[in-house]
């Protein structure tokens, strides 16, 4: 269990980091989100390339070791030098070699060996500069950004943009320091122009030019660096010695494989079409090498006629690699192609950039894949739960990486506190009972079990409801389980919708109120999730009262939690044993026939996404084709003759803003909630944030409640103006009730017909 | 390539703020001569009855390619969709003349205009296969938002101009 300062020293550094950070990466991050969208939006074919890109990482990973083979022989032909790194400190060594060379027979008369770099997080994971240094060689980093971030003796804070955290003054302010210059800093450009001389210096007076890779082809031996400064390409043709360092990863098979990822990569980065510069460089390259400096500066540059000396060594990094493509859980991670969409999409990413969210060198929902597989577990735990799972990255990521199931993953193995690689059983031949007494810690066990907690506090309501909000009850929740005291409880009812239901007649009732509507031959089984059984009853009442008027019988059973909770807080076993279970409860009504209608969308995406990874896959793909989203059902209901007349409807353009829930918005089912609410008479208006911050058990957390009223205010600020404001899930709900201090029921409360 | 393969490269260019012409062999040189800054440098062009003008000197020292203020290169191919053109990396040293003036003047056959990426991998492809195996696909101007806004011109040339020669 943590222990009640750690809570509060988390709280307070992620504070400082919302305050500081935050406020200049959430801008940025999120219109770098939003031009992403819009440019996968122009592509006609994104999936299909999505997929394909997918499949060239995962054939490229499978054959990894033959094609590290096949590289070497392509560039030895050609006339470099390939070296495979283990580790970080072979790598380090093996560079620093390559300039003592280089420097020893170089054309350059000042006394220490220089280094110009262009961008490559490879070389921030194994720390290449700090080790250059300590040889005494001068290293210049020439991407602006990465500049910026040497001079200020900071790490990256985003993968792409690894200065977004610092405001145009700050960086003016940190070159004024350094630099002492005679022109003022007013502008972006003037900065700029310094940066520009003063690395052009640089760069024309190097030893060596070093940059990473966005891909390497084995085949040919071609490196392709992507970029938009230029900068990589000078780096790596002016001096005639180039270094190029890539994790294993960056290899695919040949030229033909390359074609996706180019029109992907920008699309997904900056939500450009393409980047400036796509160098697909084969070295040593035929171009003349430069000499600025000495006797040759005033030799034309072809003197040497077609003799490049040019010197290439390409360095494959693995430094934890090959155990991550054992991995079952973590290989996924080695398809990222680094291009940092994962952290635009991310609210909280978004609220604390990626000195909150990031570990030793990697930021952001995929940084756990990484930091867990090349740093080890412990540099992941320290922000792993900073995702909440909203699964808004998914359909961001070009090589359709599941990142929340790796954070999940990694989640699971941080609780147990074992070592990563022996886990492999956690998802198939799980222990039912794998949970207790396994060192998970005493908050994710209560929120991973909250049907239970949920169960007791509604039998005993209202003196639960009381007793939890009394000020000594809630400082021991704080105490104990940390729940932020400043956080509304949820409020319990006594009566339970299966109760009330059974109550009402149970389903034999049910069957003849449905009569009086159209009749559809059609049955639904309605899920009691935690939340609509004891607290939002309102909204199981309202779905059953429009089901019945569309003609369409209900029954409400007790069910088992769908393992959402569980999965939440990285208990995968347990979350297994629950679908297991609740799929055994199904099984006899999707085998009658009957439709299996979700109110809370995290239930459905359980059932749609993660249960793919828990239940045997033709059990997975009769509950997935046979579950629905209430809003989705009834439009299929409307779209089939239902009488939209049996519904609440309003005069035609009456304004209601809606906010989809993260989930929801993944699956694609935002949208069958604006047709019905349109059908009945509505004008919805949806919202662009991605996530309300409150994330299920999330906003409850005494280190997370800023973060997630941070998120929560901006989603609140796009609805103040809105008279009447719907939200699909609880959570949204609670977060936008609290901010907004009125009522946010579920789209299906207004829509219901009123009885 | 068609006129209209011609025209959406134009007007991909135009959207990224390069400007460009289309003129036949003949008039190269001479429009060519119009559109560097001086002092140019460039590499040869190996377009028949096309070649560099006078002011712009070919085979460069490196002290005359750093004060240069244009640099004119030929380029393999073009790619309308996105106003791409293709450098390849040769001995006459067309990848440091085309990236390290501040005005980068590319010169490309009509008929080398492709429709889009799909189209331009293929060229690429053939290129490889030709040993021409390092190439880069330059679009627009070198541009950063670093330093807390975009900001034109950083390592790279932040204008560029493209000579489309109609008749090649
Ligand atoms: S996980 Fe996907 S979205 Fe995130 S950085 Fe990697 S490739 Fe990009």
């Amino acid at each position: 269990m943590a222990s009640d300062p750690s809570r509060g020293e988390t709280a307070e550094r992620l504070r400082h980091l919302l305050e500081t950070e935050g406020e200049i990466v959430r801008p940025r991050a999120s219109e770098d989100n939003a031009r992403r969208e819009a440019a996968y939006d122009e592509l006609a074919d994104l999936e299909t390339l999505r997929t394909e890109a997918r499949a060239i990482k995962e054939e490229a990973i499978e054959r990894l070791p033959e094609l590290i083979q096949t590289v070497r022989t392509a560039v030895e032909e050609n006339g470099g030098t390939v070296y495979v790194a283990d580790d970080a400190a072979d790598a380090n060594a093996y560079v620093a070699d390559v300039v003592d060379v280089a420097e020893a027979d170089g054309r350059s008369d000042h006394d220490r060996p220089s280094v110009v770099k262009s961008k490559s997080m490879t070389t921030e994971e194994i720390d290449l500069n700090d080790a250059l240094e300590r040889e005494g060689v001068d290293v210049y980093e020439t991407d602006l950004g990465e500049w910026v971030i040497q001079v200020a003796d900071e790490s990256p804070s985003h993968i792409v943009g690894p200065a977004m955290h610092l405001s145009r003054e700050r960086i003016a302010e940190l070159l004024r320091e350094e630099f002492d210059p005679d022109v003022e800093f007013e502008t972006a450009a003037d900065l700029t122009a310094f940066a520009r001389d003063y690395l052009g210096e640089r760069i024309r007076e190097a030893d060596v030019g070093i940059t990473g890779a966005n891909f390497v082809v084995a085949d040919s031996g071609t490196i392709t660096l992507v970029t938009n400064e230029g900068n990589a390409r000078k780096c790596a043709v002016t001096p005639d010695t180039h270094v190029a360092v890539a994790g294993i990863e960056k290899l695919i098979p040949s030229m033909e494989d390359l074609e996706p990822f180019v029109n992907l990569i920008a699309r997904s980065a900056t939500g450009q079409p393409i980047s400036q510069y796509v160098t697909m460089l084969t070295p040593p390259t035929p171009s003349p090498t430069l000499e600025f400096d000495g006797p040759d500066a005033d030799e034309p540059i072809t003197a040497s006629d077609g003799e490049s000396d040019r010197e290439f060594h390409l360095v494959l990094l693995d430094n934890g690699r090959t155990a991550m493509r054992e991995d079952d859980q973590l290989r996924e991670t080695l398809y990222c192609i680094r291009c940092g969409a994962c952290s635009n999409a991310c609210v909280n990413f978004q609220s604390v950039g990626g000195h909150g969210f990031g570990g030793e060198t990697y930021s952001g929902g995929i940084a756990t894949g990484w930091e867990a597989g090349l740093h080890g577990q412990d540099a992941a735990a320290e922000f792993n739960d900073l995702c909440t799972g909203c699964t808004r990255c998914v359909d961001a990521c070009p090589v359709e990486i599941d990142i929340p199931w790796i954070n999940t993953v990694v989640r699971d193995r941080i609780n147990r506190g074992k070592d990563p690689g022996t886990y492999d059983f956690l998802v198939d031949g799980l222990t039912p009972d794998a949970e207790s007494g396994s060192g998970v810690p005493l908050d994710k066990r209560f929120f991973g079990n909250v049907g239970t907690v949920a169960k007791l506090a509604s039998a005993t309501a209202p003196l639960s409801n009381w007793l939890a909000g009394t000020g000594p009850v809630r400082a021991l929740l704080e105490r104990t389980i940390g729940i932020d005291r400043r956080r509304d409880l949820p409020v319990f009812q006594r009566q339970s919708l299966v109760d009330w239901f059974e109550a009402n007649g149970g389903a034999e009732a049910s069957r003849r109120r449905a009569r009086v509507g159209t009749a559809l031959e059609r049955e639904a089984v309605l899920y009691p999730d935690v939340y609509t059984n004891y607290v939002d009853v309102a909204r199981g009442k309202a779905t059953v009262r429009t089901l019945e008027a569309l003609g369409v019988p209900v029954s409400v059973p007790s069910l088992p939690e769908s393992g959402r909770a569980a999965l939440s807080q990285g208990m995968i076993a347990t979350a297994d044993r629950r679908a297991s279970e609740l799929y055994g409860e199904l099984a006899a009504d999707i085998d009658a026939g009957r439709d299996v209608v979700v109110i809370e969308p995290s239930d459905l995406a359980a059932f749609r996404r993660e249960y793919e990874r828990l239940l045997p896959e033709a059990s997975f793909e009769r509950l997935r084709s046979n579950s629905y989203e209430i809003c989705e059902y009834v439009y299929g209901l409307l779209e089939n003759g239902a009488d939209v007349g049996a519904l609440s409807t309003a005069d035609g353009d009456e304004p209601i803003a809606y906010h989809s829930h993260c989930q929801q918005r993944t699956l694609d089912l935002e949208a069958p909630t604006t047709a019905v609410l349109e059908r009945c008479g509505y004008t919805p208006e949806t919202t662009g944030s991605e996530c309300c911050g409150m994330a299920g058990s999330f906003g409850y957390k005494r280190e997370y409640y800023d973060v997630s009223v941070d998120a929560g205010e901006q989603l609140a600020e796009e609805l103040e103006g809105s008279e009447r404001v719907v939200a699909s899930g609880t959570s949204c709900s609670d977060q936008l009730e609290t901010l907004l201090e009125r009522p946010v029921p579920h789209p299906i409360e207004v829509l219901g017909p009123d009885r | 390539m068609t006129t209209d393969t011609i025209g959406r490269f134009e007007r991909s260019l135009a959207a990224l703020e390069v400007t460009s012409e289309v003129v036949p062999a003949s008039a190269a040189s001479e429009r060519i001569g119009t559109a560097v800054d001086d002092p140019a440098v460039g590499t040869a062009l190996p377009f028949e009855g096309a070649s560099l003008p006078d002011a712009v000197t070919a085979e460069p020292t490196p002290a005359e390619l750093e004060n240069a203020a244009t640099g004119v290169t030929p380029a393999s191919f073009a790619v309308a969709e996105h106003g791409t053109v293709a450098i390849a990396s040769s001995e006459r040293g067309d990848e440091p003349v085309s990236l390290y003036p501040d005005r980068h003047v590319a010169v490309v056959a009509g008929s080398d205009v492709v429709a889009d990426l799909g189209d331009g991998f293929d060229r690429l492809l053939e290129g490889f296969s030709d040993g021409r195996e390092s190439v880069v696909f330059a679009t627009g101007r070198s541009a950063t938002a670093d330093m807390g806004g975009l900001v034109h011109g950083v390592h790279g040339p932040g204008e560029g101009h493209v000579v489309v020669l109609e008749d090649r």
